[in-house]
C-alpha cells in the first residue's frame, strides 16, 4: 500500500486547499450582500430558465462512443507498465490493438459522427 | 524480460481473413462513389469464399493454440464452412434487397463480416473466456444488423428487444462462467473438464452449468428463453433474419456442444435432464404456436425455435451419434432454411414485403420455378423423405433412441407431424388456389438471389439423397468427447 | 485489512451510498455515486487488486458516470419535490432492503467461526504490474479480439444513432 500514499496526500492536500479558499475569501473579502448578488450570473442579464439546460440527444452518440474508448485506455494502462519488459512484441501486439481501433476512429470521423451539428 | 508467446497463424486464418475484408469494407465505403457499392458486396462474398476455401485446405489438422485457448480441428473447420457458407448465401441475397430498403451497405458487409468473426471464435474456441468474446463480438454485430432498417420502426423495435434480452442472457452467461471459474480454478475447457473427472462436482459447479444453459438457450432460441424471437426475426430485415436463423444458431450450438459434449460429458447425468425438458419444451412451443402465424416470418422464427428443439434431442443423445447427428441437421437445417428465407426475399418487393401466408396464394402457379423450390423447402422442413430434412431428422432420432431416449424420440416424431400442417399450408396455397395472389418483381432482375435459391434447393435435394459423404464429414468432425 | 481501516473506510462508504439513494437532486445523487465509486477502489486496493481499482476509477467514476449525467442532462430530471416521491415505491424498497439484511445476518451465522490464519499470497499478487505480464502474453488472442469487438459497437452505435442526411 505505500506506493498510494502521495495519492493520498495529493487528496487531502487538493480538498485542504480548495476549502482553505473558500474559507479565505469568506473571511478576508468585504461582506456585501443585497438580493440582486445573489443571483446567477448570465451576462449582466437577469437569469432566465434553469443553469440546467437539456442536452440534445446528438450527444449522447458522443458519450457512448467516449466509452468505448475509455475501455481501449483501460488497455493501454496495464500496457504501460509493462511496455519496456514486453519489448518489440508487445509494441507490435498493441499496435495491432490500436489500428484496428484506429480504423474505427477514421470511421467515425468520416462519418461525422462526432461534429456537434 | 518476457518472453512473447508463440502465435499459431494457421489457427487464426480464417478469422484474420474475415477480419481483414471487414475493416477493407468499413475503409473503402467511406472513399466510395454511392453507385459502385455493390463491389462491396463482392468484396464481402470474396472474403467468405476465401475463409471457407482455407479452412477446407486446414482440414486434417489437430492443433492447439495460444495456451489452449483455440483450437484448430476438425470440429472447429466444419463450423468455419458452415458460417463462410452462411455469410456467402446472405451476401447473395443481400445485393438487391439493400438497394430497396434503404440499408448502408458499407457498414451491413462489415458487421456481416464481424459477425462472423465472432462465430468462427466461438466454435474454434477452447476458452470459456474467449467463447464469451466470440459470443459477444458475433450478438452486438447482429443486433446492429437487426436495427439497420432505420425507416421500418418495427426493425428499430427488433434491435433493442434482442440488445436487451441478449445483455441479460449474457450477463447469466457470464456469471456461469464466473462460478466455474470458482469452482475449478481455471477458465480452460480441458482443464474444467479434468476438475469435474477427479474433483467431483460440487454445487457451485452445477450452478455454473445451469447458468451457462440459460445463456445458451438463450442464443440458440431454446422455450423458456425463446420470447424474443418472433419478434426480432420479423423486424429485422428478411436477410438478416436468414442469417440469424441460421448463422448465430449454428455458432451458439457449435460453443454449447464442444463444451457440453466434450468439456462437460463426463457429467452427463447432471445435465440430460434439464435438457431434455427443454427440448420438449422447445419443440412443442415451437410447432404449435407457429400453426396460428398468419405472416411467414414469424412462422419461420417459431419453425428455428422447434428446430433448435430436435437439435437439443441430439445433445441430450450425446456421445458420437448425437454429435454427429447435431452437426449433420445444422447443416441440413442451414441449407432448408436459408433457402426458404431466399423464397421469402423473392415474394417481397419495394415497398410491398407480402410477408403474409395468404400472399402466396397461386404463386407456384405462375412462377414454377419459385414455388418448386419454396415447395422442397417446406417439405424438407416438415421431414418428407428423401429431402435432407428427413435424413436429418433420421440421424437425430435414431441417436437419441441408441441412447435409450425412446420417448424424446416418439415426442420429436409427433412435433413433426404437428408441423407439417403449417409447412404443408404454404404449399397448399402456392398450388391449390388460383384467385386472388400478387404479382412480384422479376427474378431475372435479381440473378443473385435466384442463384442463392436454387444452391439451397440443389443442396437440400442433393444431400437428401446422397447423405452418406455429408453424415460421414460430420462423424469425422465431431471428435469422440474425453 | 485491520478493523480500523476497514470500518473508517466502511462507515464513509456508507453514508455517501445512502445519499445517492436519498438526495432529491440527481446530480447531486450521481456527484455522490462517484464518491462512492472513489471509497470502493480504495476498498480494491487494500484487498489487493490494483488493477480493479484502476478500472473502477476509469471506468465507473469515469466513463459511466459521464453517461449518468448525460443522461440526467438528457431527461431533465429536476429536484424531486419530497411529496412527489412515490410512497409505495418507498415501502417496497424498504421491504426488498429488510430482506436482504435479514439474508445477511443469515448468512453471517453460517460464516465459518474461529480466526482463519490469512493465507500469504505471492510476491507481486494482484498488482498492474502481475496482471499485465499474463494479459499480453497468455492472453493475447482475447485481447485482440476485444479490439475487433470495440470496432463493432463503435460502428453499431454510429449506424443506429448517427442521422442520416
Amino acid at each position: 500500500m505505500e506506493q498510494y500514499v502521495p495519492v493520498l496526500i495529493a487528496l487531502i492536500l487538493g480538498g485542504l486547499i480548495a476549502t482553505a479558499m473558500v474559507f479565505a475569501s469568506a473571511i478576508l473579502g468585504p461582506q456585501k450582500h443585497a438580493p440582486v448578488k445573489e443571483e446567477p450570473f448570465e451576462c449582466g442579464n437577469p437569469p432566465s430558465g434553469s443553469a440546467w439546460g437539456r442536452f440534445s440527444v446528438k450527444f449522447y452518440l458522443a458519450a457512448i462512443l467516449f466509452i468505448i474508448f475509455d475501455i481501449e485506455v483501460v488497455f493501454l494502462y496495464p500496457w504501460a507498465v509493462v511496455f519496456r519488459q514486453l519489448g518489440l512484441f508487445g509494441f507490435i501486439e498493441m499496435l495491432v490493438f490500436v489500428l484496428i481501433l484506429a480504423v474505427g476512429l477514421v470511421y467515425i470521423i468520416k462519418k461525422g459522427a462526432l461534429e456537434p451539428a | 524480460m518476457i518472453t512473447p508467446p508463440p502465435v499459431n497463424w494457421l489457427s487464426l486464418l480464417p478469422g484474420l481473413i474475415l477480419t481483414v475484408t471487414g475493416l477493407l469494407i468499413l475503409f473503402w465505403d467511406l472513399w466510395m462513389k454511392p453507385e459502385e457499392r455493390r463491389l462491396l458486396a463482392w468484396l464481402g462474398f470474396i472474403g467468405f469464399v476465401a475463409a471457407g476455401i482455407v479452412s477446407v485446405l486446414l482440414w486434417g489438422r489437430n492443433e492447439s493454440a495460444f495456451n489452449g485457448m483455440l483450437a484448430l480441428d476438425a470440429y472447429a473447420l466444419f463450423f468455419n464452412v458452415i458460417f463462410c457458407v452462411v455469410g456467402a448465401m446472405t451476401i447473395l441475397m443481400s445485393v438487391h434487397y439493400l438497394e430497396t430498403v434503404e440499408i448502408q451497405p458499407g457498414e451491413y458487409y462489415a458487421l456481416l463480416l464481424f459477425a462472423t468473426v465472432g462465430m468462427v471464435v466461438m466454435a474454434a474456441a477452447t476458452d470459456l473466456i474467449v467463447i464469451f468474446l466470440g459470443l459477444e463480438t458475433m450478438s452486438i454485430a447482429v443486433y446492429v444488423l437487426a436495427g439497420m432498417w432505420i425507416r421500418r420502426l418495427q426493425s428499430s423495435e427488433a434491435a433493442l428487444k434482442y440488445f436487451l434480452l441478449g445483455a441479460f442472457a449474457s450477463g447469466f452467461f457470464l456469471y456461469g462462467i464466473a462460478l466455474l471459474y470458482g469452482a475449478t480454478g481455471s477458465v480452460q475447457l480441458d482443464k474444467i473438464a479434468t476438475a469435474a473427472t477427479t474433483g467431483g462436482v460440487s454445487s457451485l459447479f452445477l450452478v455454473g452449468i445451469a447458468l451457462l444453459i440459460v445463456g445458451f438457450g438463450f442464443k440458440v432460441a431454446a422455450a423458456p428463453f425463446h420470447v424474443w424471437t418472433p419478434d426480432v426475426y420479423e423486424g429485422a430485415p428478411t436477410t438478416v433474419t436468414a442469417f440469424m436463423a441460421v448463422g448465430v444458431k449454428a455458432a451458439a450450438f457449435a460453443a454449447f456442444a464442444r463444451v457440453f459434449l466434450h468439456t462437460f460429458g463426463s457429467l452427463h447425468a447432471e445435465w440430460e435432464g434439464i435438457l431434455w425438458v427443454l427440448a420438449v419444451l422447445t419443440m412443442t412451443v415451437g410447432n404449435i404456436t407457429a400453426l396460428v402465424q398468419r405472416n411467414i416470418k414469424r412462422m419461420l422464427a417459431y419453425s428455428s425455435i422447434a428446430h433448435a428443439g430436435y437439435l437439443l434431442i441430439a445433445m441430450v443423445a450425446g456421445r458420437d451419434l448425437g454429435g454427429a447427428a447435431l452437426l449433420y441437421y445444422l447443416v441440413a437445417y442451414g441449407v432448408m432454411t436459408l433457402g426458404a428465407f431466399g423464397v421469402v426475399l423473392a415474394v417481397g418487393r419495394q415497398g410491398e414485403p407480402n410477408e403474409e401466408v395468404s400472399d402466396y396464394i397461386g404463386l407456384g402457379l405462375r412462377y414454377p420455378v419459385l414455388g418448386a423450390a419454396m415447395t422442397v423447402f417446406m417439405l424438407s422442413l416438415t421431414g418428407v423423405p428423401p429431402l435432407v430434412g428427413f435424413t436429418g431428422k433420421f440421424y437425430i432420432f435414431s441417436a437419441a433412441v441408441q441412447a435409450g431416449y425412446i420417448w424424446l424420440a416418439v415426442l420429436g416424431v409427433l412435433n413433426s407431424v404437428i408441423s407439417a400442417y403449417y409447412y404443408i399450408r404454404v404449399v397448399v396455397n402456392m398450388y391449390m388456389y388460383e384467385e386472388g395472389g400478387k404479382t412480384i418483381e422479376a427474378l431475372s432482375a435479381r440473378p443473385a438471389l435466384v442463384t442463392a435459391i436454387l444452391l439451397a434447393a440443389v443442396a437440400t435435394v442433393f444431400m437428401g439423397v446422397f447423405p452418406s459423404a455429408s453424415i460421414s464429414l460430420a462423424k469425422e468432425s465431431f471428435l469422440p468427447p474425453g | 485489512m485491520d478493523h480500523v481501516t476497514f470500518f473508517a473506510l466502511a462507515l464513509p462508504l456508507i453514508v455517501v451510498a445512502t445519499m445517492v439513494v436519498v438526495h432529491p437532486s440527481p446530480v447531486y445523487s450521481a456527484l455522490f455515486l462517484v464518491m462512492t465509486l472513489f471509497l470502493l477502489a480504495v476498498y480494491f486496493l487494500f484487498l489487493d487488486a490494483h488493477m480493479v481499482a484502476a478500472l473502477q476509477i476509469i471506468v465507473y467514476a469515469g466513463a459511466i458516470m459521464v453517461l449518468f449525467l448525460f443522461v440526467i442532462m438528457l431527461l431533465n430530471l429536476q429536484t424531486e419535490p419530497r411529496e412527489q416521491q412515490r410512497r409505495g415505491l418507498r415501502r417496497a424498497a424498504l421491504i426488498g432492503g429488510g430482506i436482504l439484511v435479514l439474508e445477511l445476518f443469515l448468512l453471517l451465522r453460517r460464516l465459518p467461526t474461529g480466526d482463519t490464519p490469512e493465507q500469504a499470497l505471492p510476491a507481486g499478487f494482484g498488482t498492474v504490474q502481475a496482471l499485465s505480464e499474463r494479459l499480453f502474453t497468455d492472453f493475447l488472442l482475447p485481447f485482440e479480439i476485444t479490439s475487433i469487438l470495440l470496432l463493432v459497437a463503435m460502428v453499431g452505435a454510429v449506424v443506429l444513432a448517427k442521422r442520416q442526411g
